[in-house]
């Protein structure tokens, strides 16, 4: 077995920028065992897709093409990329953890009777691979210990993607062999859910609210402290879920991306699934009651306290403050 | 339709965590466990389409004795019955082992439908059930909001990234790892509580499943996370705290 096999994911006919992160991740950890990487595009037209990759990567590129792989669907993934695998022998796969990944990579992992070490966050010589736990509260390392590739998803802004290599990679073409009726589900097209009204996205300030605000009564509270900083409101996941805000005021893997000048965490632990979609902001302020709460890994300001006292104080010194 | 959910025990989100003497796991005596989330709406879907459509709805659940208890509340919340696989040594085996216990399980009542969360709140692998449905030859769909039962089998909206879904059809049988959000959860009724403890319980040891662990992947060592930014604490009463914020506010941020 030889070699580094990134599989790259795109997006409206372009490489996404977590994949290129993925090679960088890729790029690391075959330096460090000096083995060369390969990158698979996969799809119903591929060339476009090669053409981007060959120039920014030394080693070689596979064109996965079929026509039943033009649409996305874990059952034709997963069938091309075990082919894929059986016959470059890879010793790591290296995939970006996007939700097309969560959705085949575990059952490919399977397939090879090998398990797919998910939403790595770094890699250190062994490897080992460190990914949290307790949704962000412990970090644990892992070790691959089977006799076979050993599959490996790295999570969103882990690895820098501008420190991935340009090169001028050869482009070759697999074609697996896939029946229509191997292809068990069909997929709709994508959707945007309710009307998009608000772009937290643009929001230069944001005052964000999670479950420690306890009951949809106390949002006001929140809301207060954004309007007096002039921000836009947003929420962590929970929030939404409940109903106590709109599914579009959500930040984070799920809902929207930010990258405010301010972000103010009110009562959010900082669960990976919310940090992935603001931790671009430029400032972040945690508001929390517990002092080993994710989010103040990656706050410049914290306050620890009980947000119901914390925020009305806050709420009155910015009033003052602005007049 | 017959549907068996796959429910998880986790330590409860506000517990506090303290890591064990080996740096192996964390300290499990006098921690505290809740039904994990993500499982909970697998639940209420199924409950749910129970209502509309009939049949039976069957939880599944391995780990120790104190499993019970969670399953005892699937039960009284309007679970049919349970399963319960006895085992101590769940971590000891990889997603992989875990989904090969649920399988061998569910293997022989033959559901119609097999739910169970998206992810666990401990490990957050996130690939139990998709793991399940490849060793049990099945389709499968992830990210789920809803679920509708159709003719030929089932309609399924799926969530996407950054605001986007998209629609699935798939034939039954088929297994589905559900998101959270999709439903309002119901709480157990005086007289669910009370129903659930006439209900079946039935045990089974991950020997009696013929299922060895013999894990791939291994946590080698579990550690407190590195801080990526070093985080300036204001201290003080509220209103110290408050003043102190604004200062760097007006001062550093420059956004006042």
């Amino acid at each position: 077995m030889s070699g580094v096999l990134v599989i790259f994911e795109d997006r409206a006919g372009k490489i996404s920028r977590i994949s290129w992160e993925a090679v960088a991740a890729g790029h690391k950890l075959a330096a460090s065992l000096g083995l060369p990487v390969t990158a698979a595009v996969i799809g119903a037209a591929t060339e476009s897709l090669a053409a981007e990759t060959a120039s920014k990567i030394t080693g070689k590129v596979i064109r996965v093409e079929h026509p039943l792989l033009g649409q996305y669907t874990a059952d034709g993934f997963t069938i091309a990329l075990h082919q894929l695998i059986q016959s470059e022998s890879p010793a790591y796969v290296v995939f970006p953890h996007t939700y097309q990944v969560r959705d085949y990579a575990p059952a490919l992992a399977a397939r090879l009777n090998e398990v797919l070490i998910s939403d790595v966050i770094s890699i250190a010589d062994g490897p080992v691979f460190t990914r949290q736990l307790l949704q962000g509260r412990l970090s644990g390392n892992y070790r691959h210990t089977g006799s076979g590739p050993c599959l490996v998803s790295v999570q969103a802004g882990a690895f820098r993607a501008d420190a991935a290599a340009t090169g001028s990679a050869e482009i070759s073409v697999f074609t697996p062999t896939i029946e229509p009726a191997q292809i068990r589900t069909k997929p709709g097209e994508p959707f945007r859910g309710s009307s998009q009204t608000i772009d937290l996205g643009s929001a230069q300030l944001i005052v964000s609210v999670g479950r420690g605000i306890k009951e949809a009564e106390n949002i006001p509270l929140v809301q207060a402290l954004a309007t007096a900083l002039g921000a836009e409101l947003a929420a962590s996941r929970p929030i939404c879920d409940n109903g106590w805000l709109p599914m579009e005021r959500q930040v984070g893997s799920s809902g929207q991306s930010v990258a405010p000048k301010l972000y103010l965490a009110v009562g959010i632990s900082g669960a990976i699934q919310h940090l992935v979609g603001m931790k671009a902001s430029q400032c972040v302020v945690a508001i929390n009651k517990d002092p080993d709460a994710p989010i103040f890994e990656i706050a410049d300001y914290g306050i620890v306290g009980d947000l119901f006292e914390v925020v009305p104080a806050l709420t009155e010194a910015i009033k003052a403050a602005k007049q | 339709m017959k549907i068996i959910v796959a429910i998880k025990q986790v330590p409860d989100r506000d517990a506090q965590v303290r890591i064990d003497a080996h740096a192996k796991w964390i300290e499990e005596s006098d921690l505290q466990y809740a039904l994990n989330e993500s499982d909970a709406y697998a639940l209420e879907e199924a409950l749910q389409l129970k209502e509309k459509h009939g049949g039976e709805v069957v939880v599944v659940s391995a780990g120790p004795e104190r499993v019970g208890q969670t399953i005892r509340e699937a039960l009284a919340k309007g679970a049919d019955r349970a399963i319960h696989i006895d085992c101590d040594d769940l971590g000891s085996r990889d997603a992989l082992g875990v989904a090969r216990l649920l399988a061998a399980a569910v293997e022989p009542e033959s559901p119609d439908l097999l739910l169970t969360g998206l992810q666990s709140e401990d490990l957050g692998l996130g690939q139990t059930g998709v793991i399940v449905a490849e060793l049990l030859n099945l389709p499968h769909a992830t990210l789920i909001l809803h679920v509708e039962k159709t003719d030929s089998g089932l309609t399924v909206k799926r969530e996407l990234e950054e605001g986007w879904f998209q629609t699935i059809e798939l034939p039954t049988p088929a297994v589905l790892t559900i998101q959270s959000g999709g439903n309002k959860l119901r709480y157990a009724t005086l007289m669910g509580i009370k129903r659930a403890k006439t209900k079946e319980v039935r045990r089974v040891t991950a020997a009696e499943l013929g299922v060895e662990a013999a894990p791939v992947v291994l946590l080698d060592r579990v550690a407190l996370p590195q801080k990526q930014k070093s985080t300036q604490i204001l201290p003080g009463t509220p209103k110290e705290a408050a003043a102190a914020l604004v200062e760097k506010l007006k001062f550093e941020v420059r956004v006042l």
